[in-house]
């Protein structure tokens, strides 16, 4: 006798509880691993999930068997060739041949232990722990963005907002309300009618002529109950939600001028990568702006911010004021939380980091969340390092710089920028 | 000719039906005798599942099956590995379970593989008779993972995960070898949990009690040992002593105790057990095959998947990974019946007591009475000597060569068959280590004596072993490897004793 069941449609992952516990235990080697491949990975491929592993001896779970040495006899399946007596040299690596299934137990050959991570799992891991500085949900008041939503029936609106149904089943309600005595007596006097006209005699005739009468008067009385009435009117009320916002625009500052090679400007470009994928993850609406500038800055779309090529010199202050320009223009600080990060090699003409300065006190910091800036050189610190220290001191806490010397250093300096900071 | 049951490869609910209908008959005719099977078809993804836990239906959660889970995904989801066809589990009913994805002749395999042939050894063998209780083991586990998430609720997912990586680390030195459980209910389990924790709430542990009663008690007590005879079921041992463990504690190194038990006859039955299952689906399909039932494209597909699941790469081969136990089981299994039906003068030589007998009562006493080690011993002939090309080699660390020391001829066969039987008891293939002795009037430190075999050693990974033990005893762990009576090595955890 057998039951046959179809489990198919049951819960399909019975052992995620699992996965999650392993992936929980170790935390910190896959979140080493998943840093090794942000560093190595190319850019498109940065937020796939993917095959990440982990050194398998970490996660081993030791049993007791026996090691190599002492007598051992073994029994193998294939003798072409050996009779018995036979001398054989001992492999290399003093292995012995295929020695069972328990030389593979012990993890030889398996230094990794690899397995693959979903797209959710990998993005968590690699911003683990990180918090947009300064992340304030702003305030429930002041220049809040509403929204409409339905909120019930009201007596009083726009004619625009009539509710038909309900204003109509309210109207005859009234009317039902209004006239229903009338009606009872009008019913009960075209009963007594009926009688009267089937026993026709002369008494009778006055009363017909009586009861005649009531009816019209009755009949008109009804008739003036109005059919709709303003008091009858329903509409649909529509109530404004605050919505609580968490919009945020990231400006994108890269120096794309003759002294930036093309490995810095590739380690700046996963920098930004880094931010934007970021950013997007943690805000319900982000917006990017991408500034590029040699010795005039322009606002470009993102594929030629990253990829188009020109040289020139520098001037700093000219993305700056056009970041400037952009908020003005488009992204009053009142509503939108504002990010800045700027990547550079270091470089500027000479007079223009104390325009730098001032435009960023003066105007960019009050308006931003938080700027940071990178720089990416392997020489000496020039003026724009030391201007750009002295707003550090300034405002430590809406101004951060870091310095990059290799591609190995982007994560460990993205994660140092954007420490979740403890409250 | 009759009619057969189907001819496309697609399955569907009422052939599944149907052919277990007729395969139930076959097998009854054959005399097998079977739980009531329970088949349940699943996805890959369920299989999966099934897999990481290694094959209970319902386990409790530790990250070890969600290791398990990962690298079988990573594996599958990349294409170096397909799913086994089937999972069966010892329960009555019998659970099979069928992959959506196999084709009809596939899941006629399956059933005839699990739910017959596995089926009736599950019911038949001694040592499932002596050690699992079919018809309480998904209590048991429903018990166990009830209680283990309760723990992780109330002490915390951490605390409760050290406990069970410690267990784990000795689950093989969990099990009872000579006594056997009495099988109780989820509901009598539970009852017992509580009076037991309640017990040992009540009462001081012994180990504590070192106040001497009177002074010429202890002076007569001074010698002796603690435990007084050797303990070979470590985890026994510290679940009923451990002085340090809550009794929370102690209910989970019981629960890992249990489940080892459960899976103690397994380990023992390997070779037979598949060997047994491969045998009847063999046969049965074969009889299908003759008797009409299915086409002869179905035994193409049929013998294609058989022939690889019992192949035999030869040991200097790549794909070597020791002895195939399906191909052993096998090969003996199908041996056995042809000495009782065409014994030949060596077979009348070698096996007087069943040449020429009743085949299947003959291969029902073997698969009844015997685990892997007594059956090659008992069973193994010199036919599948020679049709393995089996020999023995001595690998001596004393002996600059490994020396070949039996092959498959004449003078080889017996110290062959010896060899090939002592590579599956249990008893060699695990180092054997005791609990020795507790300091009891001292620092409270356990030692175990690993009894060596052949002068092999432990291997590396013992330290790491002692810390889960040193974590369930509480107190610093010796570990002495003794050959006769000399300590070849030793392994401490917690500081050295003077």
């Amino acid at each position: 006798m057998s039951y046959i069941i179809d489990r198919r449609l049951n819960a399909k992952n019975k052992s995620a509880v699992n996965r999650q516990r392993f992936l929980r235990r170790y935390r910190h080697q896959i979140q080493k691993a998943v840093s090794d491949a942000v560093n190595e990975r190319s850019i498109t491929d940065i937020d796939k999930g993917g095959k990440i592993s982990i050194p398998a001896r970490d996660i081993s779970e030791p049993v007791i068997y026996h090691g190599q040495g002492g007598y051992n006899e073994r029994v193998l399946p294939g003798n072409r060739h050996f009779s018995e007596g036979d001398k054989i040299a001992r492999p290399e690596g003093g292995g012995g041949q295929g020695a069972g299934g328990k030389a593979s137990d012990s993890g030889e050959g398996m230094d990794d232990f690899s397995f693959t991570l979903s797209q959710e799992e990998f993005l968590d891991f690699m911003f683990d722990g990180l918090e947009l500085p300064n992340l304030v949900k702003r305030q429930l008041s002041g220049l809040e963005e509403f929204k409409n939503v339905r909120g019930g029936i009201a007596n009083e609106g726009q004619p625009g907002r009539i509710n038909i149904v309900r204003s109509l089943r309210s109207a005859n309600m009234r009317r039902l309300a209004l006239t229903g005595n009338k009606r009872r007596q009008l019913q009960a006097l075209y009963e007594e009618l009926a009688e009267i006209e089937k026993s026709e005699t002369d008494r009778n005739t006055f009363r017909r002529e009586e009861i005649k009468e009531a009816i019209a008067k009755l009949e008109r009385s009804i008739g003036k109950v109005p059919w709709l009435d303003t008091f009858d009117l329903k509409y649909n009320l529509m109530i404004k939600q605050p919505v609580p916002r968490s919009k945020a625009v990231m400006f994108c500052i890269m120096d794309v001028s003759g002294s930036m090679d093309q490995a810095t400007k590739d380690i700046a470009k996963r920098f930004f990568i880094l931010l934007y994928l970021f950013l997007q993850r943690n805000y319900e609406k982000t917006e990017i702006v991408f500034i590029r500038h040699h010795t005039s800055a322009k606002e470009v779309d993102e594929d030629e911010f990253f990829h188009s090529r020109e040289t020139g010199g520098t001037v700093v202050s000219s993305a700056l004021r056009l970041m400037q320009e952009i908020i003005a223009d488009r992204y009053p600080p009142s509503q939108w939380d504002i990010y800045g990060a700027q990547a550079s090699d270091g470089d500027n003409w000479g007079e223009d980091s104390d325009v730098c300065r001032e435009i960023l006190i003066n105007e960019l910091l009050p308006a931003c969340q938080y700027f940071s800036y990178i720089e990416i050189t392997n020489n000496e610190h020039q003026a724009l390092w030391n201007v750009y220290e002295t707003i550090r001191q300034q405002y430590p806490e809406s101004f951060a710089l870091e310095h990059i010397r290799g591609a190995g250093d982007i994560y460990p300096v993205f994660r140092e920028l954007f420490h979740k900071k403890v409250a | 000719m009759k009619k057969p049951l189907f001819t496309t490869s697609e399955w569907n609910f009422d052939l599944i039906r149907e052919v277990d209908q007729v395969l139930g008959d076959l097998a009854v005719e054959f005399g097998l005798d079977t739980y009531p099977n329970q088949i349940e078809v699943i996805s890959s993804e369920q299989m999966m599942d099934a897999y990481s836990s290694v094959g209970m239906p319902i386990g409790y959660s530790h990250w070890s099956y969600g290791k398990q889970l990962l690298s079988t995904e990573h594996s599958y989801k990349r294409g170096q590995m397909g799913l086994a066809y089937e999972i069966v589990i010892n329960s009555n009913p019998c659970i099979a379970y069928l992959m959506e994805e196999n084709t009809m002749t596939m899941q006629t395999l399956v059933i005839a593989h699990a739910c017959y042939g596995h089926n009736s050894f599950f019911k038949g063998n001694y040592l499932f008779r002596t050690w699992t209780d079919a018809s309480s083991i998904i209590d048991y586990l429903v018990f166990a993972k009830n209680y283990i998430s309760r723990c992780e609720e109330r002490y915390g997912i951490n605390e409760v995960e050290d406990i069970l990586d410690s267990c784990h680390a000795l689950m093989n030195y969990g099990v009872d070898r000579y006594k056997r459980p009495y099988p109780i209910s989820a509901h009598e389990e539970e009852r017992r949990q509580n009076e037991r924790e309640e017990y040992l709430r009540k009462h001081v542990n012994d180990l504590w009690r070192t106040i001497p009663k009177s002074a010429a008690a202890e002076s007569l007590k001074e010698e002796a040992h603690f435990p007084s005879e050797p303990q070979e079921n470590i985890l026994y041992f510290l679940e009923k002593n451990s002085p340090l463990l809550e009794p929370w504690q102690r209910e989970v190194i019981r629960i890992v105790r249990k489940i080892a038990q459960y899976f103690y006859p397994q380990r023992q039955t390997q070779v037979m057990n598949e060997g047994w299952a491969t045998f009847w689906h063999y046969t049965l399909l074969n009889e299908l095959h003759a008797r009409g039932y299915v086409t002869d494209g179905f035994m193409m597909e049929f013998l294609q998947s058989h022939t690889s699941v019992v192949a035999q790469p030869s040991y200097e081969s790549p794909y070597y990974s020791g002895i195939n136990p399906y191909t052993l089981g096998f090969s003996m299994m199908s041996d056995i019946r042809r000495i009782c039906e065409n014994p030949t003068d060596e077979d009348r030589e070698w096996f007087p007591e069943i040449a020429g007998t009743n085949w299947k009562e003959t291969l029902q006493f073997a698969m009844k009475n015997f685990k892997d080690e007594s059956f090659i011993l008992q069973f193994l002939s010199p036919k599948v000597m020679r049709d393995l090309k089996l020999f023995s080699i001595v690998d001596d660390d004393q002996q600059e060569k490994i020396s070949v020391d039996a092959i498959h001829n004449e003078r080889g066969f017996r110290k062959l068959r010896e060899n090939l039987a002592g590579q599956y008891n249990l008893g060699n293939r695990e180092p054997n280590i005791q609990v020795y002795n507790v300091d009891v009037r001292g620092d409270r430190s356990l030692t175990l004596h690993h009894f060596m075999h052949n002068r092999r050693p432990l291997a590396d990974s013992t330290p790491e072993v002692l810390k889960h033990l040193h974590r369930l005893w509480g107190f610093d762990v010796h570990l002495h490897s003794v050959d006769g009576n000399e300590i070849k090595q030793s392994y401490h955890c917690g500081p050295k004793p003077h």
